[in-house]
């Protein structure tokens, strides 16, 4: 029975786990030069100005979008948990269809919207609240918001499904001992809900240091990510060894995080534990 | 539990976040149908020149093509061995299984930049960058964590006790799969399958990296042109990925309605 797994395994082994090793392997291993002379590159490349950097803003916008996410996907997946029949379809069809629409063309959306000549920029100077376009693109904000669209049905699928497990009799008793709204919500649920906030911020972190598309289109010069600094030193330089390095610590990151995440949470939810 | 008002404000935010989450969806698929030159909303009349320009264009034709094929690979690989991987997971009881499954689903949480990276430097010393086959097998490897996910919720409803019974009445192993296993978990397959080609349809990273000149995909033109200029062009042909992703989300829902239905008349 076990047998069965096999085929799955021999893929991802063989065009996933293979692929990963050799280019950490074969790439550390065909550096021309001693062992010091590859430390003293890996050390000049890690607190290179440029990397330190990149890993600042990386953690910076991360950090950000998380916490963005997380304000805005609470109330929601808050809804969704109360909400019946039309409304509760509305909700979940807007959330379902930018998720599985692809990156690059919810990206597209946003640059469109952003522009100088954007609908957003239209309509702040119609009703003139600005007169001059304001620089919504090409720049950090660009980021966050392109950002904080992709990954804001993550948080709200996570959020959903641990806060579906909350006992709505909890909250009745906390009421009928006399508790206000408010008070049941900070001493009651919030609490219970904790649980899927953390998962749900580590997902949406994870993902975020990792991405690329969004701020290599949305982004501005200062806002070079460690996923973006990877592909330069390929594209641009050609250079192997630093793309593995840097490559390195964000898979090591990452994995650690989600080692975390694996603690925390069951894995089923990723897709929203339907 | 509550006076009306908190009700009703969070009702309004909510709305307010939905048509945030829409709006940029449903732009872009209004400016591709856009009469004018340039870029604009909303636009002052209405035609299909943009649409007609893509799908008039050999480029694009050949990108369309290139993402169908790559994307009927990907999704016939992952669904079928993403399937037998969650049947095992179901049926078998062992130690670590959790650890398991978290090691499957890998490829989805790895950095996508990494793995195309990592795909290419492969690629490239076998001489398979632009290979279809081998691309639409890359891209399996990114759907079957979806593929698995869904499958192992899906399957979950199947009642192991189905098989003990046509067993137990002589049915082989082969047999009792194909006729007992295999419908039943059919619909769960049907909608991983459109997933799993839904994921390769819209993957961009491993596509720009492995795709070369011949094998281009339509998000890789897209991420081409995108880094000249934003042009109309692109909303035709974002408006057209759109459809692909709508339509493919009702199929999968009529096929989970039709599912919920047939239970119901099954336990009643």
């Amino acid at each position: 029975m076990l047998l069965l797994m096999l085929p799955a395994w021999a893929m991802l082994i063989g065009l996933f786990l293979i692929p990963l090793a050799l280019f950490f392997i074969r790439t550390f291993a065909e550096f021309d030069g001693t062992t010091a002379e590859f430390l003293q590159q890996a050390y000049d490349l890690l607190f290179s100005q440029a990397y330190l950097t990149a890993l600042a803003t990386t953690n910076w916008i991360s950090l950000i979008v998380t916490a963005t996410v997380l304000l805005i996907g609470y109330p929601i997946a808050y809804f969704l948990t109360t909400a019946t029949g039309f409304s509760s379809r509305i909700v979940v069809l807007s959330i379902v269809l930018p998720y599985f629409t692809s990156i690059i063309v919810r990206t597209f959306s946003w640059m469109v919207l952003l522009g100088e000549h954007g609908l957003v920029n239209d309509i702040l100077i119609a009703i003139g609240v600005i007169h001059a376009p304001l620089a919504l693109m090409y720049n950090r904000l660009g980021v966050l918001i392109g950002m904080s669209y992709v990954l804001l049905p993550y948080m709200v699928l996570t959020l959903y499904a641990a806060m579906r497990a909350i006992d709505p009799s909890l909250l009745r008793a906390a009421s009928s001992l006399g508790a206000s709204g408010l008070y049941t919500f900070r001493r009651v649920y919030f609490p219970l809900s904790l649980h899927g906030v953390l998962s749900g911020a580590l997902i949406v972190y994870i993902l975020s240091i990792g991405f690329f598309i969004t701020p290599a289109l949305m982004g501005g010069q200062h806002d070079i990510m460690i996923a973006m600094l990877i592909d330069r030193a390929l594209e641009v330089a050609v250079d192997w060894p630093s793309a593995a390095l840097m490559s390195l610590t964000l898979l090591v990151v990452t994995l650690a995080l989600y080692a975390l995440y694996y603690r925390l949470t069951d894995i089923r939810r990723l897709i929203g534990a339907r | 539990m509550m006076s009306r008002w908190p009700g009703l404000l969070l009702r309004l935010y909510v709305g307010v976040m939905c048509a945030w989450l829409v709006a940029p969806i449903v732009i872009v698929v209004i400016l591709a149908f856009s009469g004018d030159g340039y870029l604009r909303f909303p636009p002052t009349s209405l035609s299909l020149q943009w649409f007609a320009r893509v799908f008039g264009d050999v480029q694009w034709q050949r990108a369309l093509l290139s993402s169908l094929m790559i994307g009927a690979i990907a999704c016939v690989v992952s669904t079928t061995v993403g399937f037998f991987a969650a049947y095992a997971f179901l049926r078998c009881e062992f130690r670590g299984k959790k650890l398991l499954l978290s090691l499957m689903i890998m490829p989805v949480i790895v950095p996508s930049i990494i793995t195309a990276i990592a795909m290419y430097y492969l690629a490239s010393k076998l001489g398979l960058i632009g290979n279809f086959v081998w691309l639409g097998l890359c891209h399996a490897v990114i759907a079957m964590p979806i593929v698995l996910l869904i499958l192992l919720s899906a399957l979950h409803a199947v009642d192991p006790n189905l098989e003990r019974a046509a067993l137990g009445l002589g049915g082989s192993r082969t047999r009792v799969f194909c006729r007992i296993v295999l419908p039943i978990a059919m619909p769960g397959v049907m909608s991983a399958a459109l997933f799993a080609f839904l994921a390769s349809f819209d993957e961009l990273l491993i596509s720009l990296f492995l795709a070369g000149v011949r094998a281009q995909t339509l998000p890789v033109r897209i991420w081409n042109s995108l880094n000249l200029q934003v042009e109309p062009t692109i909303a035709a042909v974002s408006a057209f990925l759109i459809a692909v992703t709508t339509l493919i989300l009702s199929a999968e829902a009529i096929l989970r309605q039709r599912q919920t239905q047939r239970r119901r008349q099954t336990a009643g």
